[in-house]
């Protein structure tokens, strides 16, 4: 079955369009398209303009020389890729991780799912024509940026959680900044509510947009906030609480509409809940160390581990094969927007070209993310 | 006799090359400093995301660091109208044909700027089987923006030096 | 070669030992080492295909090992009677000193009470001949995992819609690049 002959009898009709690399509406990533008329008959994603063999290099690398690299694909959630990472390679190793450690990795990845649907959320006001969120959430972002520079230093890569703990402490002048900014932030989302999502405009233009129902969703291993705006309660956090989550009283978004508009709206009740915990384990930060002292390369004993957390777009997995050598034997990144490829060209069938934007954007796709 | 001709004319070429000179200087040079000082502030980059260093080029665009104010705004519409290509960070094996295709594309006089080490030399990927080490290679640059990602602070301070280039372009076409 | 050696003694062939539960849970008491529910999986999975193999069980974790013969079939027990409806990962791992290749799929529930555990459903093919039957009709979502692990390991799934490059360019004219025998340009 190739796709020339697929569509042999309407050939003069349907037209194919390719859709990218070069495109605002999708950047390096590539959807074929077969249009007829106005209307997407098929699409098929085109991945890999940025495959950068993560996975091969993490095989040349020790444990601690693969903690650079392996956030660059994931470089709007950096630190929700290192942390399962970290988990994976304690796990192996019996690490004991302090708990001032443990409420540090938590800030440190709850700041990044803001930065990372902030970042979402601008794209998305882009695609919908909503020029507004675009500068206030860019402008904004910029705060967390700024909250997580001060504890790490970086203002994207920030190599924070590493295996046995994280980097370094988190100075005491910015516990009382990020408590500020979470005061603040929970306004500033309100005002997001009233000019975006309760915006009549939005809802026309993203209401009943590429619907996932349950089943499909379930069905193609959709995760994180497609899953979620589909009626799919799934949240690793709530389901196998990683390093002190289940400390923390916060819910799991779910909306069941499955719609752009819901997969939008979760990732804003997804920060909500994300500033609860930050202000929460900003207050209840313990006292103690926050590394333990692993030497530059550690010994991992030999074993396989499969970890998994909550990242900002799903669920992030490792699936660490150690043979007992200073470097992985095999280290798979299962990242959410290469699961929820899967999704695209399900949704996007008899969709109008115009809805090809927030629905492709809608899915929280990063094409780095996924390419690896 | 011929002697007395050929000084005739070569003071006549001589005069010729003066007047030549004064016209360059009060309206080629005018007219060159005017082309690029009205290009200086109309750079219109490509919208074509390489990698990761696309996300401090969305902050810098952003309404914190407002590229806009520097006369660049990130240009959504053809090809053909944009003047300067941002290589944000990798070029993989698989993007450099379609990133010498957008660069055909683009009309003259046009800029490249590498951002991000990856593009630059490979940086972190050097090891990479799928990644190309540097895009000198594939296009011209003429601005290297070094980091991993740069700050959006280093990527507006090339932007500064690419138009300062464009400033001082000893010719008309810009070049 | 690289300075990466095949290792002597791959680790899967472990005993099915109560692998200790890191302190990734503080709270959690000293009762749980015990993978209890791993345990009654892997009874369920073993009781149904006794050649099936258990390789490991944690406190949320279980990997089982099959052939390529009997993977349908377990993979339809796995997502039917179990209820691990979803794909999480499919992972390929290159065993060169057994001239062996391992497909890995990891398999989640939505299943009230289960969301937490992760079956890992394994396979051994040779080297040689690497072909596998698709898992596309029993979890639809693997089909572009499947795709990726075909171009990094030059495993052949038989009966997939489309094995064409994903991830690498079109024109890669070399050895599967995870394959432990592919060395990467640079080293």
């Amino acid at each position: 079955m190739t796709l020339e002959t697929e569509y042999m009898p309407d050939a003069d009709r349907i037209m194919s369009v390719s859709l990218g690399p070069q495109h605002p509406g999708a950047g390096h990533f590539r959807i074929k398209l077969w249009l007829d008329g106005d209307y997407v008959v098929r699409a098929e994603p085109d991945a890999g303009y940025v495959h950068r063999g993560e996975e091969k290099m993490g095989e040349y690398r020790n444990y601690t020389q693969n903690v650079p690299h392996l956030e660059r694909p994931v470089i709007l959630d950096s630190s929700n890729i290192l942390l399962p990472y970290a988990l994976g390679v304690d796990e192996l190793m019996s690490n004991k991780i302090p708990a001032r450690a443990q409420y540090l990795r938590v800030i440190m990845s709850e700041t990044n799912r803001i930065i990372s649907h902030m970042y979402f959320l601008a794209i998305q006001g882009l695609f919908l024509g909503h020029t507004t969120l675009i500068t206030w959430c860019m402008g904004d972002r910029d705060f967390w940026i700024d909250f997580a520079e001060r504890i790490a230093g970086a203002r994207v890569t920030f190599a924070y959680i590493i295996p046995g703990g994280v980097r370094n402490d988190i100075p005491s002048f910015a516990i009382d900044k990020g408590l500020k900014l979470c005061d603040w932030f929970d306004k500033r989302m309100d005002e997001y509510e009233k000019i975006f999502f309760q915006n009549p405009m939005v809802h026309q233009r993203s209401d009943g947009i590429g619907v996932l129902s349950r089943e499909d969703a379930i069905a193609y291993g959709a995760t994180g906030t497609v899953a979620r705006a589909s009626g799919l309660a799934v949240d690793v956090r709530k389901d196998e609480p990683y390093s002190s989550y289940d400390d923390f009283e916060f819910k799991t978004p779910v909306m069941t509409q499955g719609d752009v508009y819901a997969r939008s709206y979760v990732a804003l009740l997804d920060m909500r809940e994300a500033v609860k915990i930050i202000r929460q384990a900003l207050k209840r930060l313990p006292p103690g160390p926050v590394r333990l002292k692993l030497g530059p390369q550690p010994r991992v004993p030999a074993g396989e581990v499969y970890s998994r957390t909550e990242g900002a777009r799903g669920e992030m997995s490792y699936y660490i094969v150690s043979d007992g050598s200073p470097r992985p034997y095999r280290l798979k990144i299962g990242v959410p927007s290469a699961k929820n490829l899967r999704v695209l060209p399900v949704l996007l069938k008899n969709v109008h070209i115009a809805d090809i934007p927030p629905i492709y954007w809608g899915l929280n796709y990063w094409p780095v993310e996924a390419d690896r | 006799m011929v002697v007395a001709q050929q000084q005739k004319s070569g003071a006549f070429q001589v005069l010729v090359g003066k007047i030549d000179d004064v016209l360059q200087y009060a309206i080629g040079d005018p007219m060159r400093y005017l082309a690029n000082w009205g290009r200086l502030y109309s750079l219109w980059p490509v919208h074509l995301e390489t990698a990761c260093c696309s996300v401090e080029i969305g902050a810098a665009a952003g309404s914190r660091f407002d590229m806009e104010r520097f006369g660049a705004l990130e240009a959504f519409g053809s090809l053909r109208q944009c003047d300067l290509l941002i290589v944000m960070g990798t070029v993989t094996r698989k993007l450099a044909p379609r990133l010498k295709l957008v660069y055909d594309q683009m009309a003259e006089p046009k800029w490249v700027i590498a951002m991000g080490a990856c593009s630059i030399t490979g940086g972190l990927y050097f090891d990479s089987y799928n990644v190309l080490r540097g895009i000198d290679d594939v296009i011209p640059v003429d601005v290297y923006v070094p980091g991993c990602p740069p700050r959006a602070e280093a990527f507006l301070q090339g932007l500064v030096l690419l138009q300062e280039k464009i400033r001082r372009a000893p010719s008309l076409s810009g070049r | 070669m690289s300075n990466v050696q095949a290792p002597t003694s791959p680790p899967p062939s472990k005993p099915t030992s109560v692998a200790p539960q890191v302190a990734t849970t503080p709270q959690a008491p000293p009762a749980k080492l015990e993978p209890v529910r791993a345990k009654a999986f892997a009874a369920q999975i073993t009781s149904a295909f006794p050649d099936v193999k258990v390789d490991w069980m944690k406190e949320r974790r279980l990997k089982v090992s099959t052939t390529p013969a009997r993977i349908e079939e377990v993979g339809i027990f796995v997502r039917g009677t179990l209820g691990f409806d979803h794909i999480s990962t499919v992972s390929g791992v290159d065993w060169i000193a057994r001239n062996e290749l391992e497909v890995v799929y990891f398999l989640g529930s939505s299943t009230p009470g289960q969301e937490d555990f992760i079956v890992a459903l394994s396979e051994h093919v040779a080297r040689d001949n690497p072909v596998v039957p698709t898992m596309v009709d029993v979890w639809k979502g693997v089909e572009y995992h499947e795709r990726e692990t075909h171009e990094m390991f030059g495993i052949n799934f038989q009966g997939h819609p489309n094995q064409s490059h994903l991830f690498l360019p079109e024109d890669w004219n070399d050895l599967p690049p995870l394959r432990k025998d592919y060395v990467s340009p640079g080293r």
